[in-house]
């Protein structure tokens, strides 16, 4: 078995990114321009990668399968960017975001990985400022910060409910100024298929044009993915309808790690499900638990009674409701993380205490617009209250929001070390498509966070490390034979695909895998139901490959197709998913075996044995993959329980 | 609800179009236009014909890929949503429903009720931000703003660049969209110091790209999923004279 080396540098925590950046390898301005590389996505971490390497004067290559880079589903973000700034004067430090960091993340990231992104945060406020994003402002014309879960202080900047939208506006606007300057090349409408690897190194990637379904080769001396996450797998998530796992899946399979697959986060307050034809689901920025109360009813007569639309949610008098985090866990209300808001709302539905259909509690703005006015209650959430009105059709200014956990991101990703470098040499992964710095559990806001802070401050050093060693290796043709190889078995697959002319469509097998997915790895899972799943996952794989129906051909704009590829690739994944929440035998953050928890039901840790990342590597066809470990060591923060009650 | 729709189906770019009509019965109120589309799709496959192609991914309002023109407005006849926010519940039980791409000689159709929108990156790429690398840059609370100009600012960077206002313009003219960026720069100091190239280079790409001028009639405004004033169109005209006079 082959160690991971993380490659965190020596020396004290504060003091380790300030020695590598004094320390590291440079690749100097004339020998840049001789560089190409292959920026995949266009997300936050993708469009300020991209950018910010155009502007060090690499030729960079970005490709996105939206028709403009400025769609990436970063855009969707509503709530806010952390950054350890400071400005409210409430107590705030690097150190203080690296440790509610790392405790959000119940104790399952990198000390050093989490340091830096705390170290850069600020940074990443004042270059956006500096691009002209609109941040919400004071009177006296600075900065507005909010509260988020999991943290005592206020370090959330946003702008209105839109800060993804406008963060990832001038992100792309910068790479945009570049696109006119001539070292970025964007290639929109176009799916990368596969990674080629030239002598152990990620040298270039395989596109499908997904206009005219040409497939092309990409050379390049380094390969970034910067893809997101794999929500989308549970068919029902807040993800974009095109948001896939495929590349840092076809990394896997070209030999790269992947980490701690099993950690997805579920965010507490989306607008439930509500017909069997729903394509996805909207989330309600975590934001509005500054203001809003959760609760359900006290006695079920009462949730009977709001079943049958007897009584209204408002004739509930304040004493027969109940506020359950307020009074689960006082100190933090409802302001905890997300993993915990999620369960205690399924506690309590699962108890038979749910709204609505049973699949909901509600998020109620009385005593805020009592207390603050409706007018500032409109001015802080104003747009989230109009998109949840006219999904819902109900005005949430009068009756409480009902809100339910939904899937919304993975902690889960390629495994990188420090470089936010793979196990493949020459292919980094940024963004929420590696799983450097979130352990377990997301906080709020500091998905924005490491995004931005990967792309702009973090991979433009790092990168060069490694490119200071290909600073002699020619741009190489595209003809060579691992090229063609790649391209040969992409071509095959496709009209493997094609060929099948089988029964069902996509999205029914999609719909199918998905909720096996949700009720198996979703918000709780078991030994018993995680072994039944992976068979299970085994039978639709064979499924998929036997009885799909796609229409059309592969020379042509082909959505069936593209989504084809994609839930074949989902369908893989839920079983590295399902396997890696087999082997951890504890509960931590989002991961929660229900064989593991306290008494009173909260996550049960087991430091002793699972204190470790958990890095898949794929095996041999037929066999099954290999677990790699790397020990997480604490060297600067004690680790404890969480206790977010006192 | 049932419902008759007369969709515009074109194979490629080089394709003829025409409209289709198809039934579609038993839909719930509460789905989206979308979702409803989505059904289609399903059905058209399953009697292996090709499903209707049309562009979508965020599915919550905000990443302007949708862009359907419905029943002559383009994502809809409700106000202030994009398609994807616009749910069945808008229409008549029974309503036939015309579905067509954004028509506007810089949009081409490239499937179906697919389009290319591509100038709109050119017209940023020509202008539409603030020169700055990253690093070396000041303190974020070095640049006060005053609160109501950031809060104009922000009403013009609301823009997701959907193309809505230029399906909506008797020109297709894209004014209201580079007015949205102009404003959005000329409100903040940050923005100040390029704000006569900026101007200058937008509006020039914007007319070689084939889009129409603004004769003032307010559809843009009147269709915009995110409210856009053409007031901002004013302050783009007023930083245009400036920076053609100075």
């Amino acid at each position: 078995m082959i160690k991971l080396n993380p490659r965190i540098p020596e020396g004290p925590l504060a003091g380790k990114w300030t020695h590598y950046k004094a320390t590291q390898k440079l690749v100097n301005p004339a020998n840049k321009r001789k560089l190409d590389i292959i920026v995949v996505g266009t997300g936050l971490a993708g469009a300020s990668a991209a950018a910010s390497l155009g502007e060090l004067g690499f030729n960079v290559k970005s490709f996105c399968y939206q028709d403009s880079p400025r769609r990436a589903h970063s855009i969707a973000a509503q709530g806010g960017i952390n950054a350890a700034k400071n400005y409210p004067n409430d107590g705030d430090s690097v150190y203080r975001l690296f440790y509610d960091t790392i405790k959000g993340g119940d104790y399952r990231a990198r000390e050093a990985n989490v340091y830096r992104l705390a170290e850069v945060s600020g940074n990443i406020i004042d270059q956006c400022v500096a691009q002209g994003v609109p941040f919400a402002r004071e009177y006296g014309g600075l900065l507005d910060n909010r509260s988020f879960g999991g943290a005592q202080v206020s370090r959330t900047f946003y702008a209105r409910g839109q800060t993804g939208q406008q963060l990832l506006l001038g992100a792309y606007s910068a790479m945009m100024r570049q696109v006119h300057a001539g070292t970025v090349k964007l290639y929109p409408r176009t799916e990368m298929l596969d990674i080629v690897l030239v002598e152990g190194k990620a040298r270039g990637i395989i596109t499908r044009d997904l206009v005219s379904g040409k497939i092309d080769r990409h050379f390049g001396h380094a390969v970034v993915i910067a893809t997101g996450g794999y929500g989308r797998a549970f068919f029902l998530s807040t993800n974009a309808m095109g948001s896939n796992g495929s590349a840092s899946w076809q990394a896997y399979k070209r030999g790269a790690f992947f980490a701690n697959p099993s950690y997805v986060q579920i965010h507490p307050t989306c607008i439930p499900v509500h017909g069997d034809y729903q394509s996805k689901l909207t989330l309600m920025s975590e934001s509005l638990r500054n203001d809003g109360r959760i609760w359900v009813p006290k006695s079920k007569e009462d949730v009977e009674a709001l079943r049958k639309g007897s009584i209204r949610p408002k004739d509930i008098p304040e004493e027969n409701r109940d506020y359950y985090l307020e009074r689960r866990y006082p100190a933090f209300g409802n302001l905890v993380p997300r993993d915990v808001a999620s369960r205690a709302a399924k506690e309590r539905c699962d108890a038979g205490f749910g709204i609505g259909s049973g699949l909901a509690v509600y998020l109620d703005f009385s005593e805020a617009i009592g207390r603050l006015g409706k007018h500032v209650i409109e001015e802080r959430y104003g747009n989230l209250f109009q998109m949840y009105e006219k999904i819902v059709d109900e005005n949430p200014y009068e009756t409480p929001m009902m809100i339910y956990p939904a899937i919304h991101y993975c902690m889960g990703g390629t495994w990188v070390d420090y470089d936010l470098m793979t196990t493949i040499p020459g292919l980094f992964s940024i963004g929420e498509c590696n799983f450097s710095d979130h352990g377990a559990n997301r906080l709020g806001a500091s998905a924005l966070m490491q995004g931005l802070a990967d792309g702009y401050f973090i991979l433009p050093y790092t990168i060069q490390n490694y490119l200071a060693a290909e600073i002699l290796t020619p741009r190489m043709p595209v003809t060579q034979p691992e090229f063609e190889e790649a391209e040969t078995t992409i071509r095959e697959r496709i009209n493997r695909l094609l060929q099948i002319k089988g029964s069902q469509t996509v999205d029914q097998l999609h719909r199918k895998f998905g909720l096996l997915l949700w009720d198996s790895v979703g918000m709780a899972r078991n030994r018993k139901g995680l072994e039944s799943a992976i068979r299970e996952f085994g039978k639709l794989h064979a499924e998929f490959w036997s009885d799909i129906r796609i229409p059309g051909g592969s020379d042509e704009m082909n959505p069936e197709l593209e989504k084809a590829g994609r839930v074949a690739d989902f369908i893989e994944m839920g079983d590295l998913m399902a396997r890696d929440a087999l082997q951890r035998e504890e509960s931590c953050g989002g991961h929660f075996r229900e064989e593991f928890q306290t008494e009173e039901g909260e996550a049960k840790r087991n430091d002793d044995d699972f204190m470790f990342v958990a890095a898949w590597e794929k095996a041999d066809e037929g066999k099954e993959p290999v677990l790699h470990k790397e020990p997480l060591i604490y060297e600067n923060i004690k680790v404890q329980s969480r206790n977010y009650k006192i | 609800m049932d419902f008759t729709l007369k969709i515009w189906r074109q194979e490629n770019a080089r394709a003829k179009g025409r409209f289709e009509t198809y039934k579609i019965t038993d839909i719930s109120a509460d789905c989206s236009f979308l979702e409803m589309l989505d059904i289609l799709n399903q059905q058209l496959i399953n009697k292996f014909e090709k499903p209707v192609c049309f562009d979508h991914d965020c599915r919550e309002g905000i990443c302007g890929a949708c862009s359907l023109y419905i029943n002559g407005h383009p994502h809809g006849p409700d106000k202030a949503v994009t398609t994807c926010q616009l749910h069945m519940r808008k229409f008549k039980d029974g309503e036939t429903i015309v579905v067509e791409p954004w028509r506007a000689r810089p949009f081409p159709v490239i499937k179906d009720l697919v389009v290319d929108r591509s100038s709109f990156d050119r017209i940023i790429e020509a202008g539409g931000y603030i020169s700055v690398n990253t690093g070396g840059v000041p303190d974020a609370n070095s640049i006060p703003v005053p609160r109501n100009d950031a809060e104009i600012s922000m009403d013009a960077a609301a823009c997701i660049g959907c193309g809505a206002c230029v399906a909506a313009c008797k020109n297709a003219s894209a004014m209201l969209f580079v007015a949205a960026k102009v404003s959005q720069f000329s409100m903040l100091p940050q923005g100040k110091v390029e704000a006569r190239e900026r101007v200058l280079s937008m509006v020039a790409k914007m007319d070689e790209l084939g889009f129409g001028n603004c004769t003032n009639t307010g559809a843009c405004e009147a269709e915009c999923p995110k409210e856009i004033s053409i007031s901002h169109i004013a302050r783009m005209n007023r930083e245009y004279l400036t920076a053609k006079i100075t």
